[in-house]
């Protein structure tokens, strides 16, 4: 395992009375895919929504225990400077409602920068960066609301590039994607390892299996197994991870 | 059995279109009597005359009707109203939708629906007893009445119908974009404006012209504070007439002539009212499509 990015400890969440996260230790490792697995409302979502303190907004929500990035308590630190070096995908393609060059530069722009020569060159990175440069090189000023889902969720992850970050948090990327484009999201996430931290919940184990170096399996709240991918599906620890991955429940 | 159930239903609808046709008449009433009853002193004095005619004196000895000082009056006064009360209530509607807690929001919300519940009368009233004296005293002039006073008053008159759309326009703005934006390391309040602020903006131009409306048509507030003298508007402090306290102060007295260039007056305004309709709904069209 490469070098830990981010390190948990002892992570307890609640909304309101409910125990959504209890005591997760586990860490990331640099340049690699950590998938998050388990049933709907194991708290895999939570747990990465909590790394760049998305559940913040949540109204009721209190958080005990530790999670440090570079070292650093992520509690402590600038919000939004811990969300431009962590940055997210979600669930749905979620692209401003403006043009597709507007919704690349937003990020930036954000962050102070506003010469239009240093915004292009970011743009084109970041679009390429993506893989979908070609398909929209032409036509950067058209609403991004025109494209395709498969297209729209390679420009939110060309959005969240945009603002170099060193981890990439995927809240299911490709739950609302046909196969197509499922496969080729899946594609462009095993190129950007390469470069960056990504951590991507799934709820389909063939895309853990396929894309992932190390998998974390949640349960009702715990982290039951985190180990190698492929130690994890062939040999689970854990009953019940073996139970979840041969398809007795969930 | 099921031809009864048939006749039952034919009658329900019947009367609920009858009831609909009253509405569209009573408009299809309003249009023609305007039309009818404004056309022949337009026809008497000149088009041209009439709409772009600088003086109004109706009840001198060579009488002249033209109506320009409160066309102008009018779309100043609206104009003015709308540079005051646009700012002030897409922020407000800002706080309220976005920012504010939320007891301080329902107190907030429940005050702006009163102050559109509140006559225009009383809005006059008000202007009448404070502005005016207010504004007679601020800037040392001999009478507080005119375009200014006007255009407090009906900023202040616009502000429920602005606030409320916007809300609702900025309420509209999907979660997902707001996440997004902060997911990016952009602050709150950026994010308010420069993401859910845009994706709402047809709502909330619709807000605008709603309040654009609403100014341009309000007679009683506007005949209280703003002098009611047919002077152009060439100062802020001038003594003004809008085109509906024209219709409105000359009414109960006026006879021939005279009469049927009020209508005329009422029909150019409806004519404003109409466009402002029109461009309504072009914006209310244009928040449905993404």
């Amino acid at each position: 395992m490469n070098r830990p990015v981010i390190t948990v400890n002892g992570l307890n969440l609640w909304y309101g009375q409910t125990q959504a996260l209890k005591n997760i230790s586990l860490d990331i490792p640099e340049k690699s895919i950590t998938a998050l697995i388990g049933p709907s409302g194991c708290g895999k979502s939570t747990f990465l929504k909590t790394l760049n303190r998305m559940n913040d907004l949540v109204p009721g929500v209190r958080i005990t225990g530790s999670v440090c990035y570079e070292g650093q308590d992520i509690f402590e630190t600038n919000v939004n400077q811990l969300r431009k070096e962590v940055g997210m995908v979600f669930q749905k393609p979620n692209p401003f409602p403006m043009s597709i060059y507007n919704n690349i530069a937003y990020g930036p722009r954000t962050h102070g920068i506003t010469n239009r020569q240093e915004l292009d060159e970011i743009v084109e990175k970041a679009l390429r960066g993506a893989a979908i440069w070609d398909e929209v090189k032409d036509r950067l000023k058209k609403n991004a609301l025109g494209l395709s889902g498969g297209p729209q969720q390679r420009l939110c992850i060309a959005r969240a590039l945009a603002v170099q970050p060193k981890v990439l948090l995927m809240d299911e990327p490709t739950s609302a994607l046909d196969p197509i484009a499922t496969s080729r999201i899946e594609d462009l996430v095993m190129e950007l390892k390469s470069q960056y931290t990504i951590v991507i919940v799934t709820h389909n184990m063939q895309q853990a299996v396929r894309i992932s170096d190390q998998t974390a399996f949640f349960l009702l709240g715990d982290l039951v197994e985190y180990a190698e991918t492929e130690k994890l599906f062939s040999q689970p620890g854990d009953k019940r991870t073996e139970e979840y991955i041969t398809g007795r429940f969930g | 059995m099921k031809s009864k159930t048939n006749l039952f239903e034919t009658i329900v609808h019947g009367i609920f279109l009858v009831l609909g046709l009253i509405t569209v008449g009573c408009v299809l009433l309003i249009t023609i009597y305007l039309i009818i009853s404004g056309i022949p002193a337009i026809r008497e004095i000149g088009l041209l005359d009439f709409l772009f005619g600088d003086t109004w004196a109706s009840t001198a000895a060579q009488p002249q009707y033209g109506i320009l000082p409160f066309i102008l009056t009018s779309i100043y006064g609206t104009a003015g109203a709308i540079l005051l009360g646009v700012p002030v209530g897409f922020l407000t509607a800002m706080y309220l939708a976005k920012m504010a807690p939320k007891r301080a929001k329902s107190v907030m919300e429940q005050a702006v629906s009163l102050l559109a519940g509140i006559p225009s009368v009383v809005y006059g009233l008000v202007g009448m007893m404070v502005l005016v004296p207010g504004i007679r005293s601020l800037f040392h002039i001999p009478d507080g009445a005119g375009l200014l006073a006007a255009i407090v008053v009906l900023a202040v008159m616009i502000l429920p119908s602005i606030i409320k759309m916007s809300i609702t326009a900025l309420e509209a703005v999907p979660k997902e974009y707001e996440d997004a934006s902060l997911a990016l390391g952009a602050t709150p309040e950026e994010t308010y404006f420069r993401v859910s602020a845009p994706a709402a903006k047809s709502g909330i131009a619709a807000a605008v012209v709603l309040g654009v409306g609403r100014a341009i048509g309000e007679a009683m507030a506007v005949m209280m504070v703003a002098g009611n003298a047919a002077n152009m508007p060439d100062s802020l402090f001038q003594s003004v007439r809008f085109l509906t306290t024209a219709v409105a102060s000359e009414m109960s007295y006026s006879s021939g002539l005279q009469r049927q260039a009020l209508f005329s007056i009422a029909l150019v305004l409806f004519l404003f009212i109409m466009l402002i309709n029109a461009a309504l709904n072009f914006f209310l069209k244009g928040e449905k499509k993404p």
